[in-house]
């Protein structure tokens, strides 16, 4: 638990589990409570109350040990812009007692030919890259990423997932923050679902898709349309009002869908518009919250 | 791969490389003073005195009056009654000497370029009159180097050089790097927080051997600005001063959120000594009962103390109070500093 001055709480009853060489994810809107926990996790902020343990040390005893073996990108960090890309990940293996060699790690995130260039030159997710180097230099036991493709271009952020991926596969494990639910469904083994400083719902991207009772979502507008009508059509899980129309969670699409037309011929409703596609992490997020991710 | 160096070396390293290449941060440390002590030598350089500008009035005896006083520190014009007056009111001539059995200076006794005039007119007509047997006394002009107005400036522009590199040089630079988190993204490594903060120290300490020999050097050069002293006790002196300001630089940067704010502490903590501590003119201009505070300022004691070094060879010896307050002030703000730094 975090509680600022003036009694605001950041993050409250959160408890959560991550396994070594398991990549886990914290999923949530921007001022869930993200940031604030990953960085009692690195040891930055002091919890109000509540317990902390990573890779079986503890901050109060263990900081320096803990440091040596975490590797961290904060979200929006800038290094000194006049140092150029060699040096800065020079200076951060310099700060570790054991690590990998720079170039090695520069080779790692594909910035090995941009080695000579100032800091300021660099694009968003030259940047990003090189903040991750700066967390796999001291060759880490596990990585926190906080929010590392937030702003980047498509080409930047599979960049990054590439490095993350290579990562993993060494068998290390992963923190990350994000407010994508495709990059947590790509790169994440579990997810934590964060609003408000709580964690709303815990598990694979598989389960928590599943929980919503069907794989498919319809969407569909018309006019005239009762809601209650549409969640007593067999197949139709549950029922949201969207912008301009509804968003029916529905299970196996060739049972769901054909009860749906027969329910709208005999209400006699004319559909403007009728979409299907794969539930997401999104819809996950909507219906705990009744908000979207980025609302 | 060639093995890592120490954090302390790499940290170092980092600092000197982003202060030389940030020109206009090269410029205020280095450009910036003797830029300033070139202006203000040629604003304050020893000039000969101005001539006094005379009238005689027009009339008999004029020409006369006009060759007894010919002297280069009086240039003498001849005008009528009416222009001479003119001219007096508008100060283009500061005295009129009207000729007569005895002689009449019309000048305004308000204005000291009136007074000056008078004395001059009467002292070059009274050497004329000498009593015989009575030698008139000579002059002996005495503007050595040392005792110029340049001698005084260069160790005061010196001092304040040390304070406003070591504010500016570590206060705005670990104030910028708290606002982009570099300093919490550096705390979620292993670094040990002393190397952090003694990277800084080592650059001021690393600067001060080219910040004051490029000074002195500079005003030797053009002003013949010399250092009578030791140069063992100028660079101790130095030291003592960087650190000092190295310390008070730590203090005012260790709470402040971003660069406007540092900024302004800074102002405040500097503009009172640019002031009173005697950069541009000598600390006696203000009145006893603020002696004892300006007394205790870090850049008064450094400032007298370079002046006793540099213009009267003064020996380390005698330099124990102004070392103690500048020591006092360094030991406090680096203690409070380290209390008080907000790391995250």
């Amino acid at each position: 638990m975090k509680r600022y001055e003036g009694g605001v709480l950041a993050v409250d009853g959160l408890d959560l589990q991550v396994e070594s060489g398991e990549c886990f994810g914290l999923l949530g809107p921007n001022g869930a409570g993200k940031t604030t926990t990953v960085e009692i996790l690195e040891g930055l902020l002091a919890p109000t109350a509540g317990d902390v343990e990573v890779l079986g040390l503890r901050w109060s005893t263990d900081a320096r040990a803990l440091r040596e073996r975490l590797g961290v990108s904060l979200q929006q960090t800038h290094l000194p812009e006049r140092l150029s890309v060699l040096e800065i990940v020079t200076m951060f293996r310099a700060l570790f007692a054991k690590g990998r060699s720079p170039e090695d790690v520069l080779r790692a995130v594909s910035l090995e030919e941009k080695s000579g260039v100032w800091y300021e030159r660099l694009s968003g997710g030259q940047k990003q890259r090189l903040a991750v180097a700066c967390a796999l230099v001291g060759d880490p036991d596990m990585v926190f990423l906080d929010e590392p493709t937030t702003g980047l271009d498509p080409q930047s952020r599979l960049q990054l997932w590439d490095v993350v991926e290579g990562f993993k596969r060494a068998g290390r494990t992963v923190l990350l923050t994000t407010h994508h639910m495709d990059e947590a469904e790509r790169l994440c083994d579990r997810i934590g679902v964060v609003d408000h400083g709580r964690l709303i719902a815990l598990g694979t991207p598989r389960e928590l898709i599943a929980s919503l009772g069907g794989q498919e979502v319809i969407e569909l507008a018309a006019a005239s349309l009762d809601e209650q009508g549409l969640a007593s059509v067999p197949g139709i899980r549950s029922v949201r009002r969207v912008a301009d129309g509804f968003a029916l969670a529905a299970g196996p699409l060739h049972t769901a869908l054909p009860a749906l037309v027969d329910y709208l011929r005999a209400a006699n409703v004319r559909l403007e518009r009728l979409t299907t596609r794969h539930a997401t992490l999104e819809d996950v997020f909507v219906s705990l919250t009744g908000r979207g991710l980025r609302d | 791969m060639t093995a890592p160096r120490s954090a302390l070396h790499e940290l170092t390293l980092a600092r000197f490389r982003g202060f030389f290449r940030e020109p206009s941060a090269v410029f205020w440390a280095f450009g910036f003073p003797i830029a300033l002590s070139v202006a203000l030598g040629i604003a304050f350089r020893n000039r000969p005195p101005e001539p006094a500008r005379v009238a005689v009035r027009d009339g008999p005896g004029a020409g006369e009056v006009v060759g007894r006083l010919a002297s280069p520190e009086i240039v003498t014009t001849v005008l009528d009654d009416a222009s001479s007056r003119k001219a007096l009111r508008a100060g283009k001539i500061a005295l009129v000497v009207v000729p007569g059995h005895a002689l009449t200076y019309r000048f305004d006794d308000t204005r000291p370029e009136g007074r000056l005039a008078r004395a001059l007119v009467d002292d070059v007509l009274a050497r004329q009159e000498a009593t015989p047997g009575v030698a008139p006394a000579t002059d002996e002009h005495v503007t050595e180097p040392g005792a110029r107005y340049i001698d005084f400036l260069v160790p005061g522009l010196v001092g304040m050089n040390l304070m406003s590199s070591g504010m500016w040089g570590i206060g705005y630079l670990i104030v910028e790097m708290r606002t982009k988190k570099l300093i919490k993204r550096m705390l979620a490594t292993p670094m040990r927080r002393t190397d952090f903060l003694f990277s800084f120290v080592i650059m001021r300490l690393v600067f001060v051997f080219i910040e004051v020999p490029a000074l002195f050097g500079f005003a030797r050069v053009v002003f013949g600005v010399r250092v009578v002293g030791s140069l063992a006790a100028l660079g101790a002196l130095s030291i003592l001063g960087a650190l000092s300001f190295a310390g008070l630089g730590l203090l005012v940067a260790s709470r402040a959120q971003n660069t406007q704010t540092v900024g302004g502490l800074m102002n405040l903590v500097m503009m009172p000594m640019f002031v009173g501590s005697g950069v541009f003119f000598s600390t006696a201009n203000f009145p006893d009962a603020m002696q004892p505070f300006l007394r205790v300022l870090p850049l008064t004691a450094l400032n007298d103390a370079l002046r006793a070094v540099v213009n009267e060879g003064a020996g380390l010896a005698q330099l124990g109070p102004p070392a103690a307050v500048l020591a006092a002030w360094g030991v406090v703000s680096f203690a409070a500093a380290l209390r008080i730094f907000r790391w995250a």
